[in-house]
């Protein structure tokens, strides 16, 4: 971890370069690795870990190759306002190859990248945005004459860590739509995910597009520690994917209230109520577009704050599988505590004075009855010896006589 | 002796220590029922969702109407089956249960939560007569008022209003009538009310001949309340007891006694529900318990030689009062649970407050006994009284 | 002490005495059984429900225990929050209360891994009115403040009329009426499926808010063959499920348009592994309330009742002692005629006595 914390590194010579040749002031700067550090979730001290990484290291260099994408996981990463973009690709990492952003094309750009392999071979980061066609051995797309299965698998055999950026390369994405053509099984193409063609796990950063920062965070991630963020089965960096849409949805509360927006446009929706019965597939997406929403323009960034159910872009099975007004399953249901029991223990039994005035009320009835018996017991044994008296007079009486 | 015989009252101070007593705790019942009127039943009682009758309905009204049969039983031993010897007994018994009777119906106004529509019960248009409630309700009220009406010659008797008093006797048989068939009808539909709770009561409790039960229950509790009354005022007024009718009167309490424990134990055979007497329970053991008190008496005063001990009468007039509220606490409280077997996990156990209520309405009923046999000719003349 | 002789009978002898007392007794107490042993003559049959029942369905594996049900009920129902944690930040009855008409109870077994897994699993469960055929609350009422609408069968209070006896809270097999114990002035509340807005085209309001059609609105005849449908289903299969109101497969426009919120609001889900039992068909003569659930209903809180009412029995028992009054009248002849003859002659022996003196 880090050595010093971040206002002493504040004074640092190393971050003061690092700050100059990002062109910001030393207290912008360590501000960028502080809010690169809260998105990753990070303890105390990684910030300055963050911070000691960026001025120290050698800048990792980064193949990003497209497929079967639209570039909006490009495009997305083009809105990052931390680091903005010509900081992160000049600065932060060096992009060896990247089609859309790269003024060059052909040739020039094909010996580029295989320089950079050649240079950086073991220790460069392969980012991957776009499925793979699988149908017909690939031939749906091709770059400089070589299918995109080859073209992944050459440039992933000498790379660090492979990162697959946005749904369609986490798990085929749009382009994996099964069409409602009876008897399809498969997309046209048949495109599929990185880790699927890959044979191996991946990092995968579903989204469509995913926030730019859960991948810039993992990308800072590997340089700070050297390795990738905790991962879930899927490959998605357990601090951005961990969690439902539908757990820390700004409008949850008015789904626990049961206000729902019926149609859109009606006063339900107006009010901003739950967009459930809209579709919203929140319930069953992992993401977090509801934490940290789009743009770093505020409230209000994401699908559902704009009155649009969540479609679950990130989620297979879900986003491009099911219509988006189609009803989503509750995934990982964990009731409210305050829903009662079958059984609950109400009702107040005996306490200890009630059971003290109820022995007394007793316990005085049992005296003066048992009193009343002892005097009735006495005088009819009074009684009796009278009568016995009685009967041995007249037995005397009658014998005498 | 003849059939008629002189009452006189009693006579004596009206204040001691047992009316200041009385007086005291009729004091505390109606502090509690003056909150209970302005906050709510849930002020003072414990009563809540799982046990919605407490020992109000209990206590004060089935019990306390049970306990007030004693005049139901002697009048229908003197009138219906002509044992003339017994008339001594009808006033004092007579007493007691108009008491009984009267604070029963009126301890269900405290009881009721929107008491200000009580006369619903009574005008056709609501009155649902399908209801066992509505049935044990009017013939309440109905055999209160004959009460009132049968103990007139009481008041008649004090005030020297004797031409009125004649002519109220012309037609006293008919009341008298009455007065035997509506507890009939009361009391057996008492234990009808349980039937529609279904399997919310217990098996040992919960039988399609409840009404038949309450009703030989009712009656040799009546029998017994006599035992227990006659020896308690004897003592209290220092005054002989008629043994010569207590003795007799005893044996015909153990005859309906055993009629009513034939049918009780037969029906739990044939039901075939004696097996819950055996649950490690607290149904069970107060089963055990409700039936040792209904045994008791034979065990008391089974033999001749043993009724003449007046202690053991007194005894077994108070176990066969107990028996009959066990099994009233039973079937209505101790074996009722809301769950039905699924258990709502409701407790009740009544507070101070309501205790308080019950036995001020006790007392109301010892106090009124007190005054009225000491200042109306109620008890028989006794020769050798000793003034108290 | 001898045994004083009765005046004005024969003067018996001891044995004697005692034989003939003895058989009135026994007359006496046959006539007593006679009069209150039960049934026979006058049996009541269990009711059934009316042909145009209302009433809910509710499938527990559709439910996800949002709780929209019990927040819509409260607000249609004007009923103030219950507060039973220590901080009163949210409304959280434990049971159905006078001021709780529907509310969602959570069955909870080990882990709690599952959703309607029996073991290491949970369920939610509904707990409201079910607006029984053969209801025991309208059969104790003693002032016919509980009441069944013969023609949709919905058991409504009249809380001007109730006299707050608290019989029909006894009575109910399910627990359903519960008395406001907190007020001088209470009554008795539960569900009366939202009657009070169906005059303004709303139906119960826990139907109009179930996000996923867990409870549905509708004729309970409808709701009845929709439940069937759904048990003929294997677990997983996917089907349409209505949400909101179930409309009758042969419903007019007319009958539609009495009706507010959106006719269809079907999806596609997942039938359940439910038991192969609908919850309200035949008990107690059947409810209008139905309940779909994969959990043995028992351990869900819903008692298990036998198909004849308690009510039934009951009533039969009245009306076999007091149908008509022709019993009680005859036997008040009876009694009055003996009670006549004992007292008359008393007084007779009485102004013989005083002639005597």
């Amino acid at each position: 971890m880090a050595k010093q914390d971040l206002i002493t590194l504040e004074s640092d010579d190393r971050i003061g370069a690092a700050a100059d040749r990002l062109s910001m002031d030393r207290r912008e700067f360590l501000q960028f690795c502080a809010a690169m550090a809260t998105t990753l979730g990070l303890p105390q001290g990684a910030d300055a870990a963050v911070a000691e990484a960026v001025a120290n290291k050698e800048r990792p260099s980064v193949i990003w190759l497209h497929f079967q994408e639209c570039t909006g996981c490009t495009e997305s990463m083009l809105r990052a306002e931390h680091p903005t973009l010509e900081k992160l690709i000049l600065d932060v990492i060096s992009l060896d190859y990247h089609e859309t952003l790269f003024a060059a094309a052909g040739h020039q750009v094909e010996e580029a990248r295989l320089a950079a392999m050649k240079r950086h071979k073991g220790k460069y980061l392969l980012v991957v945005e776009g499925a793979i066609p699988t149908r017909d051995g690939g031939v749906y797309c091709k770059i400089g004459g070589k299918t995109a299965i080859e073209l992944l698998k050459e440039c992933a055999a000498d790379a660090a860590a492979v990162i697959a950026m946005g749904s369609c390369a986490s798990w085929g994405g749009m382009p994996s739509t099964i069409p409602s053509i009876p008897g399809a099984t498969e997309s046209p193409t048949g495109s599929s995910g990185v880790a699927q063609v890959l044979g191996k796990p991946v990092v995968t950063i579903p989204g469509c597009p995913p926030n730019p920062y859960n991948f810039l965070s993992t990308v800072v991630h590997f340089l700070t520690f050297g390795k990738l963020p905790a991962v879930d089965e899927k490959g998605r960096p357990k601090f951005a994917y961990s969690r439902l849409i539908h757990e820390n949805c700004e409008r949850r509360a008015h789904f626990d209230a049961g206000r729902f927006a019926m149609e859109f446009g009606d006063d339900g929706h107006r009010k901003g109520y739950c967009l459930y019965k809209l579709g919203c597939k929140g319930p069953e997406t992992y993401a977090n577009c509801s934490v940290i929403m789009f743009g770093d323009a505020g409230a209000g960034t994401w699908p559902v704050a704009c009155g649009h159910p969540c479609i679950g872009c990130t989620e297979e099975g879900v986003g491009f599988a099911k219509p988006i007004h189609a009803m989503a399953k509750m995934k990982n249901i964990e009731p409210s505590v305050f829903l009662p029991r079958i059984v609950e223990e109400k009702g107040i039994g005996a306490t200890l004075g009630s059971a003290a005035v109820l022995a007394a009320v007793a316990g005085a009835a049992a005296g003066a009855g048992a009193m009343v018996a002892k005097n009735l017991g006495l005088s009819h044994q009074a009684a009796e010896l009278e009568r016995a008296k009685q009967e041995g007079k007249q037995a005397d009486e009658t014998t005498g006589a | 002796m003849s059939a008629h015989h002189p009452a006189v009252p009693v006579g004596g101070k009206l204040l001691n220590t047992a009316t200041a007593v009385c007086g005291v705790l009729i004091m505390a019942m109606l502090a509690v029922l003056l909150v209970r009127f302005i906050f709510g039943l849930g002020a003072v009682t414990n009563l809540n969702d799982g046990y919605p009758w407490g020992i109000w309905v209990i206590f004060d009204v089935i019990i306390g109407s049970a306990f007030a049969c004693g005049g139901f039983s002697v009048a229908m031993l003197v009138y219906i089956f002509n044992r003339g010897e017994y008339h001594p007994l009808v006033r004092p018994a007579l007493l007691a249960s108009l008491f009984g009777y009267t604070l029963a119906g009126v301890g269900v106004i405290f009881d009721l939560g929107r008491w200000w529509n009580f006369w619903h019960i009574f005008w056709p248009g609501y009155a649902n007569p399908n209801s066992v409630m509505f049935e044990v309700a009017v013939c309440i009220s109905a055999y209160i008022t004959v009460m009132w009406i049968e103990f007139s010659p009481v008041f008649l008797e004090k005030w020297g209003l004797t031409v009125q008093k004649k002519r109220l006797e012309k037609v006293l048989f008919f009341f008298i009538a009455l007065g035997t068939l509506l507890p009939m009808m009361h009391q057996s539909s008492l234990g009808t009310m349980l039937v529609v709770m279904g399997p919310q009561v217990n098996p040992l409790w919960q039988t399609p001949v409840v009404p038949l039960l309450y009703l030989l229950s009712a009656i040799t509790v009546g029998y017994g309340i006599v035992l227990f009354e006659s020896c308690v005022a004897s003592a209290a007024y220092r005054r002989e007891i008629e043994m010569h009718l207590l003795q007799p009167m005893a044996k015909i309490m153990l005859g309906v006694l055993g009629l009513f424990l034939a049918v009780r134990l037969g029906d739990l055979v044939v039901r075939g529900a004696l097996g819950h007497a055996f649950a490690a329970s607290l149904e069970a053991f107060f089963f055990w318990l409700e039936l040792f008190c209904f045994v008791l008496p034979y065990l008391l005063i089974g033999s001749a030689a043993a009724r003449r001990n007046p202690a053991r009468l007194f005894l077994a007039g108070i176990a066969l009062m107990c028996g009959a509220m066990l099994m009233r606490v039973n079937g209505f409280l101790i074996g009722y649970d809301t769950g039905l077997g699924v258990d709502h996990g409701w407790h009740y156990f009544p507070s101070i407050a309501e205790m308080l209520v019950t036995i001020g309405m006790f007392s109301v009923e010892v106090l009124a006994y007190i005054i009225i046999t000491r200042r109306f000719p109620v008890l028989p003349r006794e020769e050798a009284a000793a003034a108290h | 002490m001898k045994q004083p002789s009765h005046p004005h009978t024969e003067p018996e002898a001891g044995s004697q005495g005692r034989r003939n007392f003895l058989k009135r007794l026994l007359a006496g107490g046959a006539a007593a059984a006679a009069a209150v042993a039960p049934e026979v003559a006058c049996a009541r049959d269990t009711l059934q429900r009316p042909p145009e029942a209302l009433g809910l369905l509710y499938d527990a594996t559709l439910c996800v225990g949002c709780q929209a049900c019990v927040a819509a009920c409260k607000q249609a129902n004007a009923n103030p929050a219950e507060f039973t944690a220590v901080d009163k930040l949210w409304d959280t009855p434990l049971d159905t209360s006078g001021h709780t008409f529907n509310l969602i109870k959570m069955y909870r077994n080990g882990t709690m891994e599952n959703k309607d897994a029996e073991q290491n699993g949970f369920a939610f469960m509904k707990t409201s009115c079910m607006h029984c055929a053969d209801p025991s609350c309208v059969s104790a009422c003693p002032v016919s403040a509980m009441t069944k609408n013969p023609v949709n069968g919905i058991v409504g209070y009249d809380p001007d009329i109730c006299i707050g006896c608290r019989y029909c809270v006894a009575a109910c097999p399910f627990g359903i009426p519960k008395y406001q114990y907190d007020s001088p002035t209470g009554q008795i509340g539960k569900c009366e499926l939202c009657r009070h807005r169906h005059k303004d085209g709303h139906y119960s309001a826990c139907a109009e808010v179930c996000p996923t059609g867990a409870t549905l609105f509708g004729r309970s005849e409808d709701l009845l063959a929709e439940a069937k449908r759904r048990l003929a289903l294997k677990p997983g299969e996917w089907t349409t499920m209505p949400r909101g109101r179930l409309p009758a497969k042969d419903e007019t426009p007319e009958q539609a348009a009495q009706w507010k919120g959106p006719l269809n609001q079907d999806y596609q889900a997942q039938a359940g592994a439910y038991l192969q039992h609908v919850y309200g068909e035949k008990e107690y003569g059947g409810t209008q309330v139905l309940k779909l659930s994969a959990v043995n209903f028992q351990k869900v809180g819903m008692p298990d009742l036998p198909p004849k009412s308690s009510a039934a029995t009951s009533e039969t028992i009245q009306h076999t002692l007091y149908g008509g009054l022709i019993m009680p009248v005859a036997v008040l002849a009876g009694l009055t005629w003996v009670a006549r003859r004992n007292v008359v002659a008393e007084a007779g022996e009485e102004q013989d006595k005083q002639g005597e003196a």
